[in-house]
């Protein structure tokens, strides 16, 4: 059976599924049950934005607030994988890591290569990414890149509940570290997700979009952008390909140099900043192995170097718009072919 | 009038029931204008927890240094900072205190020795100890306070920074903000120990409770751990018990708090109520000078919102400067 649901109810229901599937699989973070303590009403909160709301109920102590400790509570999640349990740790914003990485990348990323082959830590740990939300500089990051950086961990981003309920689900059975990435701005878009359960393997990109003039490649909130701007482009005669990358470590390489060959232009978008981002690993992995089938050069679109601006008026001019893609495809297809810096707006 | 019974001048008194009213009254403002959807973002009020950030401002000068939270609005008001420039700040405006880039969560004044509110849990504290470490190599008798949450102050950071602060022996104050919760997490279930002064004892500092919403009870606890922090004699814990009016951030329902729990709290310990009602007892204060007082208070925050809407968005080419000094 399937119906429309929101990113945020694939969410709680990939987290239901996998507790009533596996014993071994707990949830831990901040104010994910809510009230702990408190003399009202049981069960609160279930997360800042009620992603978790009536976990609690029917798991009962398998959902665990924790105090405002993530580098213990993080790494206590990280332990405990690597004793057998599969934890799943919200850290509500992901720019909160700064807070607990160290945990992150020097233990559960390290294990398995620093023991020899010998350890699983299969943990994830999942929290709110992406600007548009009026949250600051603080709360609004899109740090994919920091991620996709470290061997040992694997990283994740959905665009949509369908993949979002697939993707969480195989990342709580995979046996290596993963950071979940979910875009706040993305928690209420509703798509068609089937009840049971399924997962979606790591490292198949979706191909959205067929189109033969130019491909598209984004992960996240911008995918939305992507299609909206490959809609514009049709309306000029331009057929865009557009590919949701859902998984970003591993990376489907495959799928974009096979949609390259055949297009010769790529637009890669990325809400992260423009140095060392998976728009800049995407354009020189396909200079490298895909040179000979690119009839022009690789245009990025990416959020600027900048922290992320409060004022709402800067910060929509921050996330990578449907028109700057566009521009940056036609651009691909103009006779000169210039490759102007890579500035949001 | 009869002679003051208060360690506090009538003039100092008067600034202290300005500057709480102004809190309050801006914060109630923002309550209005939020559920209006006027403002964006998250927005953390200060409201019932004033006489906290009053009764400690109130000893510190301009060279002194604060690192607040989140919840930092009665910490800027309580500083010196202006409120104009604080509105426009919230309202996402060029003429604000961050020209619009900060927001409610990043408020600063760095010429008032506010080094920012603060949208990460516990950072406050390792940096004031820096510029409580400044202030001990220049040798200007500068003191650094850190403001921190219940909930915060299960940080490893913060208690790295008690540590450190007792180490070197820096002129820091860590003053606990007990408003019993953490978002919607008690922090009777959250924090370990018994009492924040265990805490304190355990980092080997002096560690003072007192009634967060007594504005005289601040007051007196503040001026002589900062006096003794002025003076060389090393760090210290201030726990304030205090009251939450609002919700964690606006927009909360509060369904985990206990029914008649916040009406309760404002009819029992409305901590400007309770200043205002004793002055006047005292005879030291007419009730119509705090009357005035609310009168200038109320014009002036509305000057604030009508300023805040009326002044420009930040111009377009702003998104890209002050990143780097230089680059
Ligand atoms: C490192 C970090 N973790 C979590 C949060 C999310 N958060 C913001 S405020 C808050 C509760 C803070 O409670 P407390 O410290 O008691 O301060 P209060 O809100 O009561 O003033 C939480 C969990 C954050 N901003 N930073
Ligand atoms: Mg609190």
């Amino acid at each position: 059976m399937s119906r429309k649901i929101s990113m945020k109810q694939a969410i709680n229901e990939a987290l239901d599924l996998e507790m009533r599937r596996d014993p071994t699989v707990i949830v831990m973070g901040e104010d994910i049950v809510g009230g702990t303590g408190a003399h009202g009403e049981a069960d609160a909160w279930g997360g800042v934005l009620g992603v978790t709301k009536g976990l609690h109920a029917k798991h009962g102590d398998r959902l665990m607030d924790t105090p405002l400790s993530e580098s213990a509570y993080i790494g206590a999640a990280i332990g405990a994988a690597a004793c057998g349990l599969r934890p799943v740790a919200e850290l509500m914003f992901m720019d909160f890591m700064g807070v607990c990485f160290d945990q992150i990348f020097n233990q559960a990323a390290k294990f398995r290569y620093m023991f020899g082959g010998k350890a699983e830590t299969p943990v994830v740990i999942r929290g709110m990414v992406g600007a548009g939300f009026r949250a600051a500089a603080q709360h609004s990051q899109m740090l994919t890149p920091l991620f996709t950086h470290i061997p040992g961990l694997k990283v994740v981003c959905p665009s949509n509940a369908y993949d979002a309920k697939g993707l969480l689900i195989q990342a709580i059975r995979d046996n290596d570290p993963v950071i979940f990435c979910e875009h706040k701005n993305l928690y209420g878009m509703e798509c068609e997700v089937p009840a049971e359960s399924y997962a979606i393997p790591f490292g198949e990109a979706n191909v959205l979009r067929d189109g033969d003039d130019v491909t598209i490649v984004s992960y996240g909130l911008t995918v939305h952008r992507a299609m909206a701007a490959a809609d514009a482009l049709a309306r000029e005669r331009v057929e865009a390909e557009v590919i949701d990358l859902r998984t970003l470590s591993p990376i489907d390489w495959d799928s974009i140099v096979e949609s390259v060959e055949r297009t010769g232009r790529l637009v890669v978008v990325d809400e992260a900043h423009p140095r060392c981002n998976l728009a800049t690993d995407i354009a020189a992995y396909v200079g490298q192995h895909a040179f000979g089938a690119l009839k022009a050069g690789v245009q990025m679109v990416t959020a600027p170097h900048t922290p992320v601006p409060f004022a709402p008026s800067l910060e929509d001019l921050y996330v990578p718009s449907a028109e700057a893609i566009a521009a940056a495809a036609l651009r691909t297809l103009a006779p000169t072919g210039t490759t102007p810096r890579s500035i949001a707006a | 009038m009869t002679e003051n019974p208060f360690p506090l001048s009538k003039d100092d008194l008067l600034r202290a029931y300005r500057t709480m009213r102004t809190i309050r009254e801006f914060e109630e403002r923002l309550h209005v204008d939020f559920a209006k959807g006027d403002i964006p973002g998250f927005v953390h009020l200060y409201a019932g927890e004033e006489a906290c950030a009053t009764g400690i401002m109130m000893h510190l000068n301009d060279n002194d240094r604060i690192a607040s939270t989140h919840r930092g609005h009665g910490h800027c008001i309580a500083k010196g900072v202006d409120v104009h420039a604080m509105m426009a700040e919230i309202y996402g405006r060029s003429t604000g205190a961050c020209r619009g880039k900060g927001g409610s969560m990043h408020i600063a004044d760095l010429s008032k020795g506010m080094m920012g509110a603060n949208g990460i849990l516990g950072a406050g504290a390792p940096l004031i100890c820096g510029a409580a470490l400044a202030a001990k190599v220049r040798g200007d008798r500068g003191v650094g306070i850190t403001f921190v949450g219940d909930g915060a102050s299960n940080q490893g950071t913060f208690l790295e920074s008690l540590n450190l602060a007792a180490v070197w022996n820096l002129p820091v104050v860590f003053v606990v903000e007990n408003n019993g919760y953490a978002e919607s997490t008690a922090m009777e279930w959250a924090v370990s120990c018994d009492s924040y002064v265990d805490r304190a004892t355990g980092f080997g500092m002096p560690g003072v409770t007192v009634d967060g919403t007594d504005f005289f009870a601040v007051h007196e606890a503040a001026g002589e751990i900062i006096r003794r922090a002025r003076e060389g004699g090393g760090p210290a814990l201030l726990e304030c018990n205090m009251v939450r009016f609002y919700g964690h951030f606006e927009g909360d329902a509060q369904t985990y708090r206990a029914k008649g729990e916040v009406e309760a709290l404002r009819a029992s310990r409305d901590c400007l109520v309770m200043l205002g009602e004793r002055v006047i007892e005292a005879g030291v204060i007419a009730r119509a000078e705090l009357q005035a007082i609310d009168g200038e208070v109320a014009a002036l925050i509305e000057d604030a919102v009508r300023a805040a809407k009326a002044a420009p968005l930040p111009a377009a080419g702003d998104l890209l400067t002050d990143v780097y000094v230089a680059y």
